[in-house]
């Protein structure tokens, strides 16, 4: 009996076959990108633990220890590798900048997705993408030329240091967190807003209590994502930061950041020593925080997912 | 845009007789060019439940909208015409709306409790408003509940968040967010489209009970929700309010064709 529709259903069909290829190519993009990313994982975990494995320094010591001379040794035989000074420079340049640039960006989002009508939005949206396009070299020479000299004369001194680093990353990471925190306001529903006026609540009230509360874990990842990018940034960073490795004691002394240690030192030393190691020992650090960054982000995610 | 006035029946009360708590005159909605209502006249009584029904596009719930000024925060949108609260014209621009709309609360189509507990939910307006006495807001959350018909079924879970509810308690919660500010009307789009029907009829309930202390103007696309529960029904096509009536007039004897036609299922 030869019936050619029961015939056609089993043979694959040509359409069939283009699926498989598409669901092949899509999985080998993916396998690609998740090698990619394990292989960078493997590579910096495994030298940046070689400080730790191979030339015997305490991790402990590592991220306490204050003085940063990878190419000499202490009075007690121990190699001189302190991060501490970078890690706290890192940390007060990226708190700082969050912190300043926090209410701005919300000011900003709620200025364009509440106050201002389509004509501000329209102006104003493209004013902010442009700002996140340039590029971090700009960024560090306008903070070298205006802030560092600014800051030197209100504060005096050199004028580099984390003031001048944290000026610099605030107008870095300003965009990336008011365009994120306006995606969560606009993502409000819009029947919230139309409940509360019609609760008499106020303008004011309906954005402070309403929109504000509800577009909460959206305005939390994007401060975080602004903190991640700016833990991150080392080239504007280092051309304002002063780069001296002390732990600093003062918003306005050279201090120096992970990123900037990292960019100063790498063309200066030769794989396999102990100032080698050291800096990969840096870049895990940085990879580790990133790391934290990145699931804080997905905790916050979800957390305001199961209150939706 | 031309206005297009078509046949008309609309009964008008006789202000002796029975006490307006509502009415418009001469009311147009426009967006942008397009105008969506061509002055509709209607009043609504005190303490009575007057429906709005009509086909999807025939401006009710536009107009119902521009009752309480829904339409204020809107771009291209254009209120006209006159809406008497308490012998005040309140489509004008000296009128605070914040205020007025303390008096004129309104329900929506679709649950919108916030992402609340229940109880700050029905709260929320009041302390906005700056009542901050325990033991009132304990009291005002009660008694609103109660008169939504949920008290019951969410006394034990008043801090559990309003989001966990179903989606007929959602509206009923609504309902008593509305009420929890003892307006003097209250304005409901379709409360019960989104509902399952038993939930529908549990709205339904509540409503009836409500009538005794609120003037009630509710949007329905339900012809029989609109003959269950309505004192007079207003028949709106194409932007104008074509015939109005007792309900039972409107949905056994209408006069006006379209009316006809349209409560008995000829179309919309």
């Amino acid at each position: 009996m030869n019936d050619p529709i029961r015939e056609s259903m089993l043979k694959k069909s040509k359409a069939a076959k283009r699926e498989t290829f598409g669901k092949t190519i899509s999985f080998l993009a993916i396998a690609v990108i998740v090698a990619v990313v394990a292989a960078i994982f493997y590579f910096v975990a495994s030298k940046g633990i070689s400080t730790f494995t191979q030339n015997g320094v305490n991790f402990w010591d590592f991220l306490t220890g204050s003085t940063w001379n990878p190419g000499s040794k202490g009075a007690d035989g121990k190699p001189l590798v302190g991060a501490l000074p970078m890690i706290l420079g890192s940390f007060f340049v990226t708190i700082l900048a969050a912190i300043i640039a926090t209410p701005f960006a919300i000011a900003a989002a709620i200025f364009m997705t509440e106050v201002a009508g389509k004509k501000g939005t329209k102006i104003l949206q493209p004013v902010i993408e442009l700002l996140v396009g340039i590029p971090s070299v700009v960024y560090g020479f306008i903070g070298l030329s205006v802030v560092v000299p600014f800051v030197r004369s209100i504060f005096g001194g050199t004028g580099f240091g984390i003031l001048a680093g944290t000026f610099v990353l605030f107008v870095m990471i300003l965009p990336t967190v008011t365009s994120m925190t306006v995606d969560s306001l606009r993502s409000v529903p819009r029947h919230y807003r139309e409940a509360s006026y019609a609760l008499a609540a106020t303008r004011w009230q309906t954005i402070y209590k309403v929109i504000l509360r509800s577009a909460m874990p959206g305005i939390l990842t994007a401060i975080v994502f602004g903190m991640a990018r700016a833990f991150g940034e080392a080239l504007a960073v280092q051309m304002v930061i002063g780069n001296a490795f002390t732990v600093p004691n003062s918003l306005t002394t050279p201090a120096s950041t992970l990123t900037s240690v990292l960019t100063m030192g790498m063309g200066n030393s030769v794989m396999g020593t102990l100032s080698n190691n050291a800096l990969w020992s840096l870049a895990l650090i940085l990879l580790m925080m990133s790391l934290i960054f990145n699931l804080v982000i997905r905790w916050i995610g979800n957390k305001g997912g199961n209150t939706k | 845009m031309a206005e297009k006035r078509l046949t008309q029946n609309i009964q008008k009360l006789d202000e002796n007789k029975h006490e307006i708590a509502l009415s418009t005159k001469d009311l147009h909605v426009s967006y942008g060019d397009h105008e969506a209502i061509h002055g509709v006249d209607l009043q609504f009584e005190r303490y009575k439940i007057t429906a709005l029904i009509g086909a999807s596009g025939s401006g009710k719930s536009t107009y119902l909208r521009a009752l309480n000024r829904m339409h204020d925060n809107i771009a291209n949108t254009s209120v006209t015409g006159e809406i008497y609260y308490r012998d005040l014209d309140i489509n004008r621009d000296n009128i605070d709306v914040y205020e007025m709309h303390k008096h004129i609360g309104m329900v929506f189509q679709r649950p919108n409790p916030f992402s609340k507990s229940i109880y700050d939910n029905i709260t929320f307006a009041l302390k906005r408003h700056g009542l901050r006495n325990k033991k009132q807001l304990d009291e005002i959350v009660e008694t609103s509940l109660k008169q939504a018909a949920l008290w019951d079924q969410v006394k034990d879970d008043l801090h559990k968040s309003a989001l966990a509810l179903s989606g007929g308690q959602q509206q009923r919660l609504c309902i008593a967010r509305a009420i929890a500010m003892k307006p003097d009307i209250l304005l409901l789009d379709e409360p019960a489209s989104a509902l399952d029907p038993i939930s529908a009829s549990k709205v339904e309930e509540t409503l009836m009970e409500l009538k005794k202390h609120y003037t009630i103007v509710i949007v329905t696309h339900n012809m029989q929700q609109a003959a269950r529960i309505s004192d007079r029904t207003a028949f709106f096509h194409l932007g104008n309010a074509i015939e109005y009536d007792e309900t039972r007039k409107i949905f056994t004897r209408p006069k006006v064709k379209l009316t006809e036609d349209y409560v008995s299922g000829h179309f919309g």
